[in-house]
């Protein structure tokens, strides 16, 4: 992307004319000057190659693979492979779509938020009488609908999505228990257990399927696409990607939308899957998510990332969880190893390079 | 009279005296000194928290680790003071302080120096600090009876008739206000806030200041982190789990922008008063308390709402205004 010829030109033309709001939420994000360097053209060879995000996850994961499977004796049972997905399925789902907002220099605290309102939404029309088949519907409508007020919180108006989101996670959440109570929703269809337990073939996880599909369906909306071009474009500059006649505040409702239905359906996975509805489902899955992005080599700055970084940053993620389940050794253990990789994946490329100015 | 009435902090304030004075309507026990004393005494970890938030938003920042510092500060003044009880209650609140200052210190090393996003580093750190609660406690609790009578005391032990908590709470508003508006220190933080990169042309030590603001934030997490273990009497590895969000909505409801270099001390008070009345009135006009984290929703999306249009009729943009007298008394 040649982001400097685009950047320097709107910007003196808006500086007298964009309202205080337009200009200070784009501003908000990074500051003048994201913190990210993005090369006038892309380097190539074997050097550019490992330096990339994609490359050192891959060998992570690569490593942390090995080592499992030479460690733990029972770690390379398939079945307990294919079980081990189950894990982070749902929260991978989540992520793609949080993908594409964060590269859009936008971030979604509410996601369990959603996932929460959209399983009590499901549980409350199946105790009315629903039919199982419109369960899906349903929590999909819902979590497009959540999506959809964080979307016109932040276009219509121009407040930061970080804070909206932040208010939105309270409501939907408190909305939820406000309709749960002290009780929660049970006894639901065999379809969702199909679909949130089963296997195709009596194997493959049902949800991993999902989870790849989808994957692949981002994959090729985000790079292969103009939509995909257009987000990246919007992260990197949103004035000047307005300028360009990209439509940035309906690309930004859409994918507020877009996060809101994947959080939907991930409560319809989840739900099918532990079986019930609880107040604290999902709780704390927003920073796991949000985590995984940033580990898959997305800026939060905006304009930078792919969707294989992201995927590879799950699998990862699950490999260690895996491997920790296996040792014995208590699940939190793992917020520490998350943290520390978080931590030494955008620390390490910044020691490596030096202090230069 | 009438510029009094327009600042965000005295409409704040006049909602918050008309929120109490409608649950004191239709519920007087909320008003009488007794309940209200108790708000105060509630609403103090709250607003001191809330202080040190706002110097990191003031510096276009965020510290997500505030609540897990706080955790990993209070699991370790506990262990310490319920190993050793003969140890004076001061040096207890003192290893407290130090333990998050060190952990903030991270915070502010990296953000600071290497120059890394802060809402990456704080989620990354927050993550850490949790996990090391649970690490050092093995998952144990430590509760009231392991620790020494003094250590839980302090906290709700009265002074002149008000507890420690809200003296404590009047000390951080006090420093916190000279800080930001009298220090050079404060003024720097809403200089880089701001505007960092004329931050920098004016010399100002932009990565020292992040290095002690994120220092600052850490050391009042573990401030807190020592009262509230001692208030509810009982450290466990969830505590304070997820009150990040809710000081940053404080701050958010007082009006400081998380966009940088806009807030003050005052808001950050009242925007944590405003939470705590809430959170403290529902019981008492009998709402279910599952109303209260929709109620906390609607009222950050309200405040944020206000906050945005006060903000499009003036403020913070200096520049173009000026400009446009310019030409204005040109033509």
């Amino acid at each position: 992307m040649s982001s400097s010829t685009l950047s320097a030109r709107p910007a003196v033309a808006t500086s007298g004319t964009t309202s205080a709001n337009a200009s200070g939420v784009s501003d908000a994000a990074t500051g003048p000057g994201s913190r990210y360097i993005i090369a006038d053209r892309p380097q190539h060879g074997l050097r550019a190659a490992l330096a990339r995000r994609e490359s050192l996850l891959a060998l992570l994961l690569l490593a942390v693979f090995l080592a499992n499977s030479i460690l733990l004796p029972h770690f390379l049972d398939l079945d307990n492979l294919a079980d081990s997905t189950f894990n982070f399925s749902e929260k991978a789902l989540i992520a793609l779509p949080m993908a594409l907002l964060i590269i859009c220099r936008e971030i979604d605290i509410s996601v369990s938020g959603i996932l929460a309102l959209s399983s009590v939404a499901m549980g409350l029309a199946h105790a009315n009488g629903a039919p199982p088949e419109a369960l899906l519907p349903i929590a999909i409508a819902t979590g497009a609908a959540c999506g959809c007020l964080n979307g016109v919180m932040v276009t219509r108006f121009g407040l930061p999505s970080i804070v909206v989101t932040i208010g939105t996670v309270s409501l939907f959440r408190g909305l939820a228990s406000v309709v749960l109570g002290d009780q929660a929703y049970t006894g639901y269809p065999q379809i969702m257990a199909d679909w949130g337990q089963g296997y195709f073939f009596g194997f493959i996880p049902r949800e991993f399927v999902v989870m790849l599909v989808f994957a692949a369906v981002f994959a090729v909306v985000l790079h292969a696409t103009s939509w995909g071009r257009r987000i990246y474009a919007i992260g990197n500059n949103p004035v000047a990607a307005r300028f360009s006649g990209i439509g940035v505040n309906r690309y930004r409702l859409m994918l507020f939308v877009l996060t809101g239905a994947m959080a939907g359906l991930a409560g319809y996975l989840l739900t099918g899957r532990i079986g019930s509805t609880r107040p604290n489902i999902a709780m704390g899955w927003e920073l796991e998510i949000i985590t995984m992005v940033i580990l898959g080599g997305v800026s939060i700055a905006g304009g930078a990332g792919t969707i294989g970084g992201v995927l590879l940053a799950v699998l990862t993620l699950g490999t260690v969880t895996y491997g920790l389940q296996m040792a014995n050794i208590p699940g939190i253990y793992m917020t520490i190893v998350i943290g520390l990789l978080l931590l030494a994946t955008i620390a390490l490329p910044r020691l490596l390079r030096g202090r230069k100015k | 009279m009438m510029p009094l009435l327009k600042m965000r902090e005295t409409q704040l304030a006049l909602c918050i005296v008309a929120l109490i004075a409608l649950v004191g309507a239709r519920a007087p026990v909320f008003v009488t000194p007794a309940s209200l004393a108790n708000l105060l005494t509630d609403s103090t970890l709250l607003i001191m928290l809330a202080l040190a938030q706002m110097l990191v938003i003031v510096t276009r920042g965020v510290d997500l680790s505030m609540a897990s510092t706080l955790a990993l500060a209070g699991m370790m003044s506990a262990q310490l003071a319920s190993r050793s009880p003969d140890l004076p209650l001061s040096v207890v609140v003192l290893a407290a302080v130090v333990i998050g200052l060190l952990l903030g210190l991270v915070n502010g090393y990296l953000v600071g120096y290497l120059e890394l996003p802060p809402i990456v580093v704080t989620l990354g750190t927050m993550s850490v600090y949790r996990g090391m609660v649970f690490v050092l406690s093995g998952g144990a609790w430590v509760s009231s009876h392991q620790m020494p009578a003094d250590f839980i005391a302090f906290p709700l032990a009265r002074l002149f008739g008000v507890t420690h908590l809200v003296w404590i709470a009047v000390v951080v508003v006090l420093a916190a206000w000279y800080l930001a508006r009298h220090s050079r220190f404060g003024r720097d933080l809403y200089a880089i806030g701001n505007q960092p990169s004329s931050a920098r042309y004016v010399g100002i030590p932009i990565a020292r200041r992040l290095l002690w603001t994120y220092g600052l934030s850490g050391a009042m997490a573990g401030l807190c982190g020592y009262l509230w273990v001692a208030r509810y009497a009982v450290a466990y590895t969830e505590i304070a789990y997820g009150f990040e969000f809710t000081v940053i909505a404080a701050c958010v409801i007082g009006g400081i922008s998380i966009a940088g270099g806009c807030g003050s001390v005052a808001g950050a008070v009242l925007g944590g008063l405003f939470l705590a009345v809430i959170g403290n009135a529902l019981p008492v006009v009998k709402v279910s308390p599952f109303w209260q984290s929709a109620l906390t929703g609607i009222v950050i999306l309200t405040a944020v709402l206000i906050n945005a249009r006060n903000g499009k009729q003036g403020g913070r943009q200096i520049l173009p205004l000026h400009l446009n007298r310019q030409t204005g008394s040109a033509a």
